[in-house]
């Protein structure tokens, strides 16, 4: 029994830890290699075919764009960043909310499906001049507002998904216990749809910068990325608009993979993120 | 389906022949463990001859089953079907197999459930759909041809899996605790059912179960597995008469083999009949 | 059944309307400054967004819903040309990377990247390079389209049944057969919910690149040119945003009513 113990506090290198970093490493082998064969194929085909700088610059004149007006871009990138984490946050809150309540009425859940998917078809661009004439074309909150918007459906629909997708035992077997809706709700209902959200929670956070980006594209300050790029390729200097648009995906990967990690430390018990032992 | 399967063994030929076979699973990951699933496995059955295995839960059996069909491959010893490689058997379709869940397509209606092997063989339509027809009439589901496997109820699913598993009229039957998941009254019906479709088809069956009673009523021999690792710890000879019928299930014989069985599984008694005391097993 | 359902949509849609008229009613009374300044510009009256179709959209013009209804059909060519695109690339990807795992490993994180490229800043790019008109539309609502088909044709791919899987290779199955019979069919579903979200992107795909497209035949040259005239006629743009929608809920339900059809499943047991 000391030993046990005693192994435990001291907490010795568990065997095996550096094959499973080794193990890592090699998983993203291929996507490294693809990146960089995709980058030289890209450079080679570009130098040899002769394709002129401003239908699409080289590899390495995105680098060097990149490099040479870092600041203006690693600033850029950080207020549109705000703008996106704001509206992921409002967006997807109200998407929870929302579908919580829908839960609760299906009934009124499924007509209001229609609209809902009516709302989804709609393209930002379209409420960009109006959420710019409600909350002032200079105020992030208007971006916020547009990112919001394209964050809500995908959270509100998975959020619902997983809500409503309990079977029907577990919620006899709550009925048995004399439990009340509420109760079914939180203990049963709510985690059954945390993997549905966290599904709903990635896919938002890669459109939130999205949003974020395309809701200047009818004006915003000039600090924002969107605006940076709409004036750079208006004036065809697309090696600086490509940085940016580099900037603004590594940013939305970013936000990605970080809720990727908050995932599988949420979810630690779902079988997606358990390993496979065969018996 | 007049005269024996096309596919059995050449005259005299076991169907399934095992000798000193053995299988471990390697854990992966932290602290990687062996788990020796089953150890020193001889093991004969004769064509035409109904086989059943059964132990504790852990034993093996469906392992076993599973190395038969070339599912899972052993890590020593070979392992032959028909005379041949199992891998070589499965190739050549050999077998069916029947699970504890039919498995059926749910996009699929009942018949072509039941020719999904007979596309998969090349048959053409006209045979296919002739073949359907008779498989339907020997598990008594003549009618559904155009129901959807949710349609149906669980017992009946079964004898859908097990008209697929017969329509190409293979030698071997491997069936693992197919009967598991229905009610006793079901179960006893489809073990008669099974009984006729084995004396007509004239094929092997290797069958796996957790039921004594089933094994005794339905086998030619009893292979009595324990547990870790997993081994034959004995064969009982079923020497009651056929074809069995309801009332063997009364006869004093059939009680005397199902006690026989439960000593043996419990590890009281060895090969010869010799009861061994002292010996208690989970 | 139907009848009911008719009521009840009707009945939310009443609700909705109620909703914002009565919001507008509540701030312009009170004066309300947050969240945004209300009055007829930043809210116009419902009846007024309506109305507003059966007005001339200029001057001796045509009206405003035959316009909008020419627009949309112009707009419904190129998505719907985007949206097969994208589904057949974006299935062809989809069981290429459930047979490989190397070229799962490899590839699918550049699939999901590239949805964060915003895509109103590539449009631009995308027409010049390509030259084509409309068709360049059509391959930029592609972009939009093919990323949901990728990534459910492959988790639906991955989720046959163990046991039939086993079957199959009971049966000596090859490779191809156990695509086209077993994990094609498995992956239906999810294919399906794909289609639904791509039907709707490539509408809102085809959309966004008309302007950087020079476009005006099309939903987006409407937006962007009531964009232009809003102060002066904020129910056109609402509008427009109303004719937008239906389109989308068209290709949506075009794309559900094939699944009905396509699509046999046990119901599903939910609480």
């Amino acid at each position: 029994m000391s030993e046990v113990t005693a192994g435990s506090v001291v907490g010795a290198v568990p065997r095996g830890l550096f094959r499973r970093a080794g193990t890592r490493l090699w998983d993203f082998l291929p996507a490294v290699a693809v990146l960089v064969a995709g980058v030289g194929l890209w450079q080679v085909l570009v130098t040899v075919l002769h394709v002129q700088r401003f239908l699409l610059p080289k590899p390495t004149e995105i680098v060097s764009a990149l490099t040479g007006n870092w600041h203006v871009l690693w600033s850029a990138g950080l207020f549109t960043f705000r703008e996106a984490l704001g509206g992921f946050a409002i967006g997807s809150g109200m998407g929870v909310l929302v579908a919580v309540a829908l839960s609760r009425f299906p009934r009124v859940g499924r007509a209001l499906l229609p609209y809902a998917v009516a709302a989804n078809a709609v393209p930002i661009i379209a409420f960009a001049p109006i959420m710019n004439n409600w909350f002032g074309l200079l105020n992030p909150l208007s971006k916020m507002a547009l990112s919001a918007m394209i964050c809500f459906f995908p959270v509100m629909i998975n959020t619902l998904r997983g809500l409503t997708s309990v079977a029907p035992e577990s919620v006899e077997l709550m009925r048995s216990y004399a439990a009340g809706e509420t109760a079914v709700l939180w203990k049963v209902r709510l985690p059954n749809s945390l993997p549905y959200l966290f599904a709903g929670l990635r896919v938002a956070t890669v459109l939130s910068m999205i949003g974020a980006v395309v809701g200047d594209y009818f004006g915003g300050s000039t600090q924002s990325l969107g605006v940076f790029i709409v004036n750079k390729s208006s004036l065809f200097v697309f090696d600086q608009a490509w940085a940016a648009i580099v900037v603004a995906s590594v940013l939305g990967v970013g936000f990605y993979l970080a809720v990727g990690l908050v995932e599988r430390f949420a979810l630690r018990w779902h079988v997606s993120t358990r390993g496979t032992e065969r018996p | 389906m007049t005269g024996g399967p096309p596919n059995a063994s050449p005259d005299g030929a076991p169907a399934v022949s095992i000798r000193g076979m053995s299988k471990v699973f390697r854990g992966r990951g932290r602290g990687a463990s062996e788990v020796r699933a089953l150890e020193d496995i001889d093991l004969e059955v004769h064509p035409g001859e109904f086989v059943s295995l059964i132990g504790p839960s852990g034993c093996g059996k469906s392992t076993l089953l599973r190395i038969i069909g070339d599912l899972e491959q052993p890590t020593t010893g070979p392992v032959l079907v028909n005379a041949k490689p199992a891998h070589q058997a499965r190739v050549d379709g050999d077998y069916g197999i029947v699970f504890q869940d039919s498995v059926l397509y749910d996009w699929r209606t009942v018949a072509r459930n039941i020719a999904l092997p007979l596309e998969l063989a090349g048959w053409d339509r006209d045979r296919r759909s002739q073949r359907v027809t008779e498989m339907l009439e020997l598990v008594d589901l003549t009618g559904f041809e155009h129901h959807h496997p949710w349609q149906l109820s669980g017992g009946m699913q079964q004898r859908v899996s097990i008209a697929r598993a017969l329509s190409f009229s293979p030698a071997l039957l491997l069936m693992d605790e197919p009967f598991g998941a229905l009610d006793e009254m079901t179960r006893e019906r489809l073990n008669m059912e099974l009984l006729r479709i084995w004396e007509r088809s004239r094929c092997t069956v290797v069958f796996v179960t957790h039921s004594i009673a089933e094994a005794v009523f339905l086998s030619t021999r009893v292979a009595v597995m324990s547990a870790r690792p997993g081994r034959i710890r004995g064969i009982v000879d079923v020497d009651l008469p056929q074809p069995r019928t309801n009332e063997t299930r009364v006869d004093p014989r059939f009680f005397e083999l199902v006690a026989t069985v439960r000593r043996r599984l419990r590890g009281m008694e060895d090969d010869a009949g010799v009861v061994v005391t002292g010996e208690a097993e989970a | 059944m139907r009848a009911e359902r008719a009521l009840t949509t009707l009945a939310v849609l009443a609700g909705l309307i109620g909703l914002w008229e009565g919001y507008k009613a509540f701030a312009e009374a009170l004066h309300l400054s947050w969240p945004f300044r209300v009055n007829d510009v930043t809210m116009p009256h419902v009846w007024d967004m309506v109305g507003q179709l059966f007005e001339p959209s200029r001057l001796n013009g045509p009206l405003l819903l035959h316009v909008l209804f020419d627009a949309a059909l112009y707009t419904a060519r190129s998505a719907f040309v985007g949206f097969l695109i994208g589904a057949v690339a974006g299935f062809a990807l989809g069981v290429a990377l459930a047979h490989s795992r190397l070229l799962e490993r490899g590839l699918l994180p550049y699939v999901v990247a590239s949805q964060t490229v915003p895509i109103l800043a590539i449009a631009p790019m995308i027409v010049i390079w390509l030259k084509a008109g409309w068709l360049s539309v059509a391959v930029i609502a592609s972009y939009l389209t093919f990323f949901p088909v990728t990534i459910n044709t492959l988790r639906g791919l991955k989720s046959a049944d163990p046991r039939a899987v086993d079957l199959m290779r009971s049966y000596a199955a090859g490779r191809w057969d156990v695509l086209w019979k077993l994990r094609v069919p498995s992956a239906m579903p999810y294919l399906f919910t794909a289609l639904k979200v791509s039907a709707t992107a490539s509408v809102v795909g085809a959309i966004i690149a008309e302007p950087p497209a020079s476009i005006q035949d099309g939903l987006g040259g409407a937006i962007v040119n009531f964009n232009q005239y809003y102060l002066s006629s904020p129910a056109s743009l609402w509008a427009t945003i109303f004719i937008a929608a239906l389109l989308g809920i068209g290709f949506f339900g075009l794309v559900s009513g094939a699944e009905r059809i396509l699509v046999s499943r046990a119901p599903e047991r939910v609480a």
